[in-house]
């Protein structure tokens, strides 16, 4: 099982996960977005 | 060229296949990055470093993946200035901020894992020294891309740019054995260096984290090639 109790290193191995996790939201975020975005755009494009 | 890359060289059979390949890899990378992240958290202390070893299993895959992202960078680069392909030169702008997200992550996480064992967030050590210049070179390229109007000067541009920024990987990686560093030397690459309590969870992040690259990158060549698709199909509006 996996053990949260990181003791007196707490205060930057959360750190360390939590700014990890964040970069990552931020890269499938913003690349979905971006594609999603030019996708729509492309499209809308292409019909007229 | 080798067979794969020449395959998706044309824009429609690399939609077709990215449109697959991208959840397969992303879905991948989640399921790896579970296991990975189960087995790191269950594994014991380290005898001299206590729970800090945990965030080797983020740093490490960071830190392979930004010199990595870096390499693809660069082929993709070649590519687009020797055959002027834009497929290649897409691959290379989607290369970038990923690689650079990746290269901040080695450095913050490498910056919280020192302070408590070396008692510094910082030195100005050769691999930590060479790192934060491959993190310049991403953002150098980044931001040559966006300084220059003319589209085409400014993917050569920073595509000689980049070009350039190769001669670091050899400095990066090799550091910890020219130089005396703080930085402790591979032990990816030593055999029996990790135990396997450790080694097995870093082996499944060092795949999430590829894995996971593979499915952002192809997201955002697609986002790039629709981005040029919509301004094509702009430009000819305009005209007609």
């Amino acid at each position: 099982m996996p053990d949260f109790d990181f003791g007196k290193y707490a205060a930057y191995i959360w750190p360390a996960y939590l700014i990890t996790a964040a970069v990552f939201a931020g890269l499938i975020v913003s690349s979905l977005g971006y594609a999603r975005r030019w996708r729509r755009k492309a499209e809308e494009l292409q019909r007229k | 060229m080798i067979p794969a890359p020449a395959f998706l060289a044309n824009p429609e059979r690399f939609m077709a296949f990215s449109r697959w390949a991208a959840p397969l890899l992303g879905a991948t990378a989640v399921l790896v990055a579970l296991a990975g992240l189960w087995l790191g958290l269950a594994a014991p202390e380290d005898y001299q470093q206590g729970a800090t070893v945990k965030i080797m299993f983020i740093h490490v895959p960071a830190a392979i993946m930004a010199m990595f992202v870096y390499v693809c960078l660069g082929i993709a680069s070649l590519l687009a200035l020797v055959f002027r392909h834009a497929l290649a030169d897409a691959a290379a702008q989607a290369a970038a901020p990923i690689g650079a997200a990746l290269t901040f992550l080695a450095l913050v996480t490498g910056s919280l894992w020192g302070r408590p064992m070396w008692g510094a967030w910082w030195v100005w050590d050769a691999r930590l020294t060479s790192v934060l210049v491959l993190f310049l070179f991403y953002v150098a390229y980044l931001a040559l891309r966006a300084s220059i109007d003319d589209e085409q000067k400014g993917a050569r541009a920073a595509a000689i740019l980049a070009l350039v920024g190769l001669i670091n990987l050899p400095i990066v990686h090799f550091s910890v054995y020219w130089w005396n560093t703080l930085h402790q030397g591979s032990t990816m690459m030593t055999k029996g260096a990790l135990a396997p309590v450790y080694a097995g969870p870093l082996w499944l992040m060092n795949l999430a984290y590829l894995t996971g690259f593979g499915a952002l990158w192809l997201v955002r060549i697609r986002g790039e090639v629709w981005r040029r698709r919509a301004e094509a199909a702009a430009l000819r509006a305009a005209r007609a």
